[in-house]
């Protein structure tokens, strides 16, 4: 369980997380949502450590960042797993090397058990074939998967996706969504999405966060959003005329 | 100000880039990756620019020396001196500034743009010494280069020289052997592993600081080949002036 308290960070005078409070927990796929420049960037940097904060506490499982010493947030930091929104694939390596990268810095494998993990990982992200690849041959879609498969090849405890589906067609971004779902609940981890993509809200938004001017607006599930009547979540989450009609059937299907 | 800000920002990058280092499996492959890279192929360019500066020096010095009393082996020796005291190790520095420094610099600046770095990070690596502390010791081998450069220049004089007709291989010979100190042979190393550190930290620290994205990163190796070359510049005039002046 990823538990956030009262954080804030500024960059000089300007003020981008004003005391935002939240909790994440295991085997649930956590959304943070908002419009650009609400702040979620900045919160999932500060959330991974590469931001530091003003104020506030980000605790893992109880042991609390701040007061980690150096070789302590080395060790936690072999726990998290990461997606990039552009993949960062290493493009001097292939496919299975940058998969086989954080087994090769943190665990003391042979080559090939790191290859037989690899070839596992790569099959559960449906590439059996892609290993020998560099990651310029790859497609936007099959990049994502190599970046799941990178975060998750050394069993972390926390997954991070920041805008997982961003450049993707819908039916490959809803793959993506079920996969990291999936992977979600079959290693119980804990999974911090960071997106504005509403699709993935309705489909896999198990908790979702909402962040508006570096404050967090609203919290709920993807049930709950149908049900809100907080206007800053409405007018951001039901934007589009085919939100507005799913959310208006949804509500007469449920009088 | 920004300048003072920069100095200080890079020699903290040097310190940082000596803690938490990279198992060592990993950091010899790229160890090796990096000798590939940086000094295997700049080889060629080397061996090139050395050669042919060193028979351009021979051809100006004998057409300049048009006095019957200048014995004919000065050629030679003018040309060993100015290849081994400067052209090898400072000229050819910055020649590799525009080579290597712009390869470092737009390298690691692609991979700042393209979140790689953070990726290093987030997984506890610490990126400076994954990613600078190789080609650092790389190009420790960057005298052995300027050693193969040394040689070239001097030989190309000597083509120059003998079938320019301006002066026998005797001569020659007699003039690169002419008042041989050996120190200016250590003088040339001593600088020339500076010059290997300064090529590999200055490009460095451009690429991994730099904001935005591919134009920057284009802007980026620019800038660092300008402060490469006036850092080696100023290096070479310190130096000098400390052990031969």
């Amino acid at each position: 369980m990823i538990e956030v308290n009262n954080l804030h960070k500024s960059f000089g005078d300007t003020k981008i997380l004003k005391g935002i409070s939240t909790s994440f927990d295991k085997g649930k796929t956590n959304l943070i949502i908002g419009q650009s420049g609400s702040g979620k960037t900045v919160f999932l940097k500060c959330l991974l450590g590469l931001f530091t904060y003003e104020e506030g506490s980000i605790s893992y499982d109880g042991k609390i960042f701040s007061e980690l010493s150096e070789d302590q947030k080395r060790d936690l930091r072999a726990e998290i797993g990461m997606v990039f929104q552009g993949s960062a694939l290493f493009d001097s390596m292939t496919i299975a090397e940058n998969v086989m990268f954080p087994l090769q810095m943190f665990t003391k494998m042979s080559k090939s058990e790191m290859e037989d993990r690899a070839d596992i990982v790569l099959k559960r992200v449906n590439l059996p074939d892609a290993h020998n690849k560099m990651p310029s041959e790859a497609s936007g879609g099959m990049q994502k998967r190599v970046a799941i498969a990178r975060a998750i090849v050394n069993n972390p405890k926390y997954l991070f996706c920041d805008e997982p589906n961003s450049g993707l067609d819908p039916k490959t971004a809803i793959v993506i969504d079920n996969l990291i779902q999936e992977i979600t609940d079959e290693y119980q981890i804990v999974t911090v999405i960071n997106s504005h993509d509403m699709n993935s809200v309705m489909e896999i938004g198990e908790k979702i966060v909402f962040l508006r001017n570096g404050l967090k607006a609203w919290e709920g599930s993807k049930a709950n959003i149908f049900k809100t009547d907080n206007e800053s979540v409405t007018d951001f989450v039901y934007s589009s005329n085919l939100f507005k009609k799913v959310r208006q059937m949804y509500i007469e299907e449920n009088e | 100000m920004k300048y003072l800000h920069n100095i200080g920002r890079y020699f903290l990058m040097i310190a940082e880039m000596f803690r938490k280092p990279t198992k060592w499996s990993v950091m010899r492959s790229l160890i090796l990756k990096d000798i590939d890279d940086l000094i295997i192929s700049s080889l060629g360019i080397i061996a090139f620019i050395s050669f042919f500066v060193g028979g351009v020096v021979t051809i100006q010095t004998a057409l300049n020396i048009d006095n019957p009393l200048i014995p004919k082996y000065l050629v030679g020796f003018a040309t060993r001196q100015s290849v081994l005291l400067e052209f090898a190790p400072t000229f050819t520095s910055i020649i590799m500034a525009g080579k290597v420094g712009s390869f470092i610099t737009s390298s690691i600046g692609t991979m700042r743009v393209t979140e790689q770095i953070d990726a290093l990070e987030v997984m506890g690596i610490n990126s400076l010494n994954y990613l600078i502390f190789p080609k650092a010791i790389a190009l420790m081998l960057y005298p052995f280069a300027i050693a193969i450069g040394m040689f070239l220049g001097i030989l190309g004089g000597m083509a120059a020289s003998v079938f320019g007709g301006y002066s026998t291989l005797t001569d020659y010979i007699s003039g690169i052997q002419y008042e041989f100190d050996t120190f200016h042979v250590t003088y040339a190393f001593i600088k020339t592993f500076v010059f290997a550190f300064i090529l590999a930290t200055v490009p460095s620290f451009y690429g991994y600081y730099m904001k935005g994205g591919a134009l920057e990163v284009g802007k980026a190796s620019t800038t660092a080949f300008v402060w490469t070359s006036v850092v080696i510049i100023l290096l070479n005039y310190i130096i000098t002036g400390m052990l031969l002046g």
